[in-house]
């Protein structure tokens, strides 16, 4: 009996060791790929264009509500210490080090992350990977590095576009409802935030491209067992791309702070 | 005929639909210059999951010839189609090609070694974002650097021969199945390998385009001499179209000889394979 349990657990720990290996090395030959010429421009250009043009709606609607929410549950809690006046600092600070690439990096894993991985599971399913192969084609430098690629231009001009909005979005409550003078605010915003902040939420959103695209792209490259592999693929995707954005926001800001 | 039985293959004569009609053992098996196997699969084995799907397949392919590799369903028939282009390696043994272990070849020695082949999938595997055009000309726009006008006479030209000129901007959702295999068979094709290798050609089609498909291979090997594997579950059919048959269970090559040998064969488990009998060493419930 406690042999079994014994051999279960060592059955567990081998896999898992090995699943952590084949993704150390998925990831290694995807940026060498990616790195490495000759670029597909023309693939690079419309992976640029599916997970960076086509988020922007997604991203810029959220963030106009994020914005908008920090700014009226800041104020509320500023007016308790009379600090409405800092308000514009709340809002810039908390979107551009945290919560602009962190949100970000969840919206594009739920639309394009998870698009990525239906669409090579598919290509895996249908033996069309394997149909690349045959043919000579490094399906790594075909299929993944532009996808990489596209996340790491994307990602970050995504972040960057969220926090401008978001930032707006609380001009617009803080300033024209809630009445805090608009010198003041953005002022406040101009004053407290510094190139540091920004190069730490680029440092992140970078991170997370990395992160989302190499999740995302693993699944569906190893994809097996039909509709329903994808559609578990596809889930698992999503899910643990979210937990590890989440998890390596937080390393990242005890390292960049 | 190489092994044939002459009534059966007058009865099975097919039309290409041209006023052509192709049998496929008429001729002698062309060998080029070579007399060697030009692949060579030694002791390989295979285990997924603790459980052993090749178990010490030994099996040469004969040069310039027509192999068909039959069995049982989870034989090892399409693993070992897999191994021998190095879409998987052996947990032992080796794949030979020409004498070289392609198992022990670098990245870009295993992409020039697969030049040499050309494979159709049971599904075709076709580029479904792509018309039937652009899949037929995607081997020769990723790895040749021919122009584009090279290109578009090269593969208008392999549309006719598959009989596809016109289809040439459909999608492969709006193909049939046999449309579908004869677009796979024209990408297998286009980069001019040496060695074919068909995963279930025929399988799921009815006898008519099924004719088609074999007719259309045959005549492609009469005009290129490819050499040619194929796995089938077309039996006694399939041995009108070969020379050469491989016969697979439980992952080991149980038997090989040409298809008249086959059809002869004292194995019990080879005569209820090729019998279709439902009594015998083999018992489904």
């Amino acid at each position: 009996m406690i042999l079994s349990i014994a051999e279960a657990l060592g059955a567990r720990a081998i896999r898992a060791t090995r699943s952590i290996g084949k993704m150390g090395l998925f990831l290694g030959a995807s940026l060498a790929c990616a790195a490495v010429p000759p670029y597909r421009g023309r693939n690079i250009v419309k992976q640029i264009h599916f997970i960076g043009v086509k988020s922007v709606f997604v991203i810029v609607l959220t963030a106009a509500f994020t914005g908008m929410v920090l700014a009226l549950q800041g104020f509320y809690t500023l007016r308790k210490f009379g600090s409405e006046g800092v308000l514009g600092s709340l809002v810039a600070l908390s979107l551009i080090r945290g919560l602009g690439p962190v949100l970000s990096a969840l919206l594009v894993t739920g639309r394009a992350g998870s698009a990525l991985t239906a669409e090579i599971g598919i290509l895996r399913i249908g033996e069309q990977i394997d149909s690349l192969e045959t043919m000579g084609i490094d399906p790594i430098r075909f299929l993944v590095a532009p996808r990489l690629l596209g996340f790491l231009l994307s990602v970050p001009l995504l972040t960057a576009i969220f926090d401008v909005v978001g930032i707006y979005g609380g001009y617009l409550v803080g300033v024209k409802l809630l009445g805090v003078n608009a010198g003041v605010y953005l002022g406040q915003m101009e004053a407290s935030v510094v190139l540091g902040d920004v190069t730490q939420g680029i440092w992140k959103s970078l991170a997370f491209a990395l992160l989302i695209a190499w999740v995302c792209t693993f699944k569906g490259y190893f994809t097996r067992g039909g509709a329903e592999g994808v559609s578990q693929a596809t889930t698992s995707a999503v899910v643990v791309s979210s937990v590890l954005v989440l998890v390596c926001d937080y390393f990242l800001t005890s390292v960049l702070l | 005929m190489n092994g044939g039985v002459h009534g059966k293959n007058v009865a099975h004569r097919a039309s290409d639909g041209k006023g052509g009609i192709c049998e496929p053992c008429s001729l002698e098996p062309y060998t080029g210059r070579s007399r060697e196997p030009i692949l060579r699969l030694v002791d390989v084995e295979k285990t997924f999951d603790g459980r052993k799907v090749l178990d010490g397949a030994n099996l040469d392919i004969p040069r310039g010839q027509i192999t068909a590799i039959i069995g049982l369903s989870g034989a090892g028939k399409t693993l070992l189609l897999k191994h021998m282009i190095g879409l998987m390696k052996p947990d032992r043994g080796q794949v030979l090609l020409d004498g070289v272990d392609i198992n022990r070849l670098s990245r870009q020695g295993l992409c020039e070694a697969r030049k040499r082949f050309g494979m159709l999938f049971q599904t075709g595997a076709l580029f479904d974002s792509l018309t039937v055009f652009e899949n037929v000309a995607f081997p020769l726009r990723e790895k040749t650097g021919r122009t584009e006008g090279e290109i578009r006479e090269k593969v208008r030209r392999i549309l006719r021969h598959v009989g596809l000129e016109e289809a040439e901007e459909k999608f492969p959702d709006e193909l049939s199945g046999g449309m579908v295999r004869r677009v796979a068979l024209a990408r297998a094709v286009v980069m001019d390998p040496e060695i074919l290798l068909f995963d279930e050609p025929t399988t799921g089609l009815d006898p008519i385009i099924r004719n088609s498909i074999l007719n259309l291979i045959c005549r492609t090997y009469h005009e290129e001499h490819f050499t040619m594997v194929m796995i089938s579950h077309d039996i006694p059919d399939i041995f009108h179209w070969c020379h050469h048959v491989v016969v697979v269970h439980n992952g080991k090559v149980v038997e090989v000889g040409n298809p008249s040998e086959i059809q002869n064969s004292a194995d019990p488990f080879v005569r209820q394979l090729v019998e279709g009998d439902i009594s015998g060493p083999v018992q489904m419930m």
